[in-house]
């Protein structure tokens, strides 16, 4: 009958127009500034600088090594390195970023920085709120802004992090167990050229 | 008491003013006062729809539409109810572009000569008992040709932007308007031979007495409410018939080169025609400014005219959240090969309908049966094997491509 498809369709609009006052689940958006849809795990945004513990300067995993600023296809990264070293986690010492910048109105989000780092120092945020008025200094993001705990991390992207810190405790003990050999090593060297001597 | 307010508010107003103003400035006097209210209302009551059906459209597809302008420097949202005073002021404020090829003084003159007959539907209109701007004997003639007139204006935007768009946009307004205004017209005339007058206050005063004295409640009328609303739609441009300005195809056609106020007032007079053309329908099938309980009135006249008003609002957005656009040729098949022909044979059906009641003087009842069963009947065998034999194959037959397909 001419017309049955059309009260079919009407009666499928009323029940949403109905359904969405009813049904909160319903509407498929959200009030953004109020409300807002938690950030998936495979989410990226911009880069940050991970950091051990409470101090964003003393815990930050980056050693300075350029490998980044080199790699970086837009070549919004700059670095400087600082003079003097001071120990990473497993006690080697090591060069930190005097300065480290990443321009993210150049940024393009492509995260190769974050595969080619041999440190675990730099990782995608799922942070997209930058807008600033402000379209120079607003958006090159320095040491201080772009240093972030690894809590920070753990939260936003999980699976990842707990492989991550795995595979640094790992190293850890590796490495502890080497200086152990190590030192029992030369104290068995010592030991030997006393009784030698 | 609240019934003729108006009516007694013009009065005193008008007694008071002839104490000291000229004998001849009066009538002037009395028609301000009769057009100021319309010009109060319904821009407001387009106003109010244009937020109303952003947030129909947008709870129809399970969104939640514009909530957030409320009053400027607070917190206040009001649920979005400040949109269009904000729309309104950045309409006025915006830079009013004429291409350069135009033919500026056509380009110019097109807002004007649309706005003034969509508002001239509004002077025939009965409001409510009594309230009517001007009584005219053919006021239904005299509806259906200023509506008529403004498709000139529409062809004159079209033609002097000098833009393909606007060009393509005007032709196809023409050609589904005249093929919209033959039904149009028609389907109005059952209650015109039901009523025994062309006037549109006594159409509505032929309807009092309550809710089955309404035209909707015959074959007839039934079938003519129908008709008179599609082709309605199809004259106000209004979805599912708004191909005139497919944005998808022709950016917005025939008024694609405006901009600023003149933008908005072509926006305008679309959805003021579509009051004027949706309060004729109204007034020819739902009793006008009658209550549904006959002398229990409850509401004043004019509050029962816009109750049903702003219901109709409510069912044309229903409608444009639910129907897709139609293509061109199924537009005038459908105009020519089942909505003039139903008319004519509806014509049929009112005239039948009456010598049917005629046969049974004593009770009307009977005669209301016999209507149904005889007319009724015959007119729905009619609309199915119309539907499905010209108008439904034309509509749902699959096209062939003689080239593209091989």
């Amino acid at each position: 009958m001419l017309g049955a498809g059309l009260a079919k369709g009407m009666r499928e609009t009323a029940r949403n127009f109905i359904g969405s006052y009813l049904e909160y689940e319903r509407l498929t958006t959200v009030e953004y500034p109020e409300e807002k849809i938690p950030a998936k795990e495979t989410a990226r945004q911009f880069p940050f600088l991970v950091y051990d513990g409470d101090d964003p300067e003393a815990g930050l995993r980056c050693v300075g090594c350029q490998i980044c600023e080199k790699e970086c296809p837009p070549q919004c990264i700059y670095i400087e390195k600082s003079k003097e070293k001071k120990p990473d986690h497993m006690g080697k010492m090591q060069l930190y970023p005097h300065t480290f910048d990443i321009d993210i109105s150049v940024c393009m989000s492509c995260q190769i920085c974050v595969e080619v780092c041999p440190f675990e120092a730099i990782k995608m945020d799922t942070e997209f709120e930058y807008s600033t008025t402000d379209r120079f200094g607003g958006l090159l993001a320095d040491k201080h802004m772009l240093a972030k705990s690894n809590e920070h991390y753990n939260r936003i992207h999980p699976t990842e992090a707990s492989a991550v810190d795995a595979k640094r405790k790992n190293d850890r003990e590796v490495a502890a167990a080497k200086a152990k050999a190590k030192e029992e090593a030369a104290k068995a060297e010592a030991a030997k050229s006393k009784t030698d001597g | 008491m609240l019934e003729n307010i108006f009516v007694v508010a013009k009065q005193s107003v008008m007694g008071f003013l002839s104490g000291f103003l000229p004998e001849a400035s009066l009538p002037f006097i009395s028609s301000f006062l009769s057009i100021a209210p319309i010009l109060g209302i319904f821009p407001l009551l387009f106003a109010l729809t244009t937020i109303f059906e952003r947030k129909g459209l947008g709870r129809i597809q399970n969104r939640r539409g514009p909530n957030r302008v409320g009053i400027p420097m607070t917190d206040i949202r009001i649920a979005g109810f400040g949109q269009f005073i904000a729309d309104g002021i950045k309409s006025l404020t915006k830079e009013d572009i004429v291409p350069s090829s135009a033919d500026k003084l056509i380009h110019f003159l097109a807002p004007v000569a649309l706005i003034i007959p969509v508002l001239l539907m509004f002077s025939v209109l009965p409001f409510g008992k009594n309230l009517v701007p001007l009584d005219m004997k053919n006021g239904l003639l005299f509806f259906f040709a200023v509506g008529a007139a403004s498709e000139l204006s529409i062809f004159m935007a079209g033609w002097s932007s000098r833009n393909k768009y606007s060009l393509l946009g005007a032709m196809r307004a023409i050609a589904q308007m005249i093929s919209y205004e033959m039904p149009f017209i028609l389907s109005s005339l059952v209650v015109v031979m039901a009523a025994g007058s062309l006037s549109l206050v006594d159409i509505a005063e032929a309807q009092t007495g309550g809710i089955w004295n309404w035209h909707v409640f015959t074959p007839w009328g039934l079938l003519g409410m129908i008709l008179f609303f599609i082709a309605a739609m199809a004259e106000a441009n209004r979805s599912p018939f708004d191909l005139p300005e497919g944005e998808s195809e022709l950016v917005a056609g025939y008024f694609t080169e405006y901009s600023g106020f003149k933008f908005a007032i072509f926006f305008m007079a679309e959805y003021l025609g579509l009051f004027a053309a949706l309060s004729v329908w109204i007034t020819l099938f739902f009793g006008g400014w009658n209550g549904p309980f006959g002398q229990y009135s409850l509401l004043p006249s004019y509050l029962w005219f816009m109750l049903k008003l702003v219901l109709c609002i409510f069912f044309i957005i229903w409608i444009r959240g639910t129907m897709p656009r139609i293509r061109m040729d199924q537009l005038m098949n459908f105009a020519w090969k089942f909505m003039l022909p139903m008319c004519l044979i509806n014509l049929l059906g009112a005239g039948s309908g009456y010598y049917i009641r005629q046969t049974f003087p004593q009770s009307p009842l009977a005669g209301w049966f016999f209507e149904w069963l005889v007319v009724g009947t015959a007119l729905f065998w009619i609309w199915l094997e119309l539907g499905d034999r010209i108008a439904g194959k034309a509509l749902t037959q699959k096209r062939e491509y003689r080239y593209a397909d091989q």
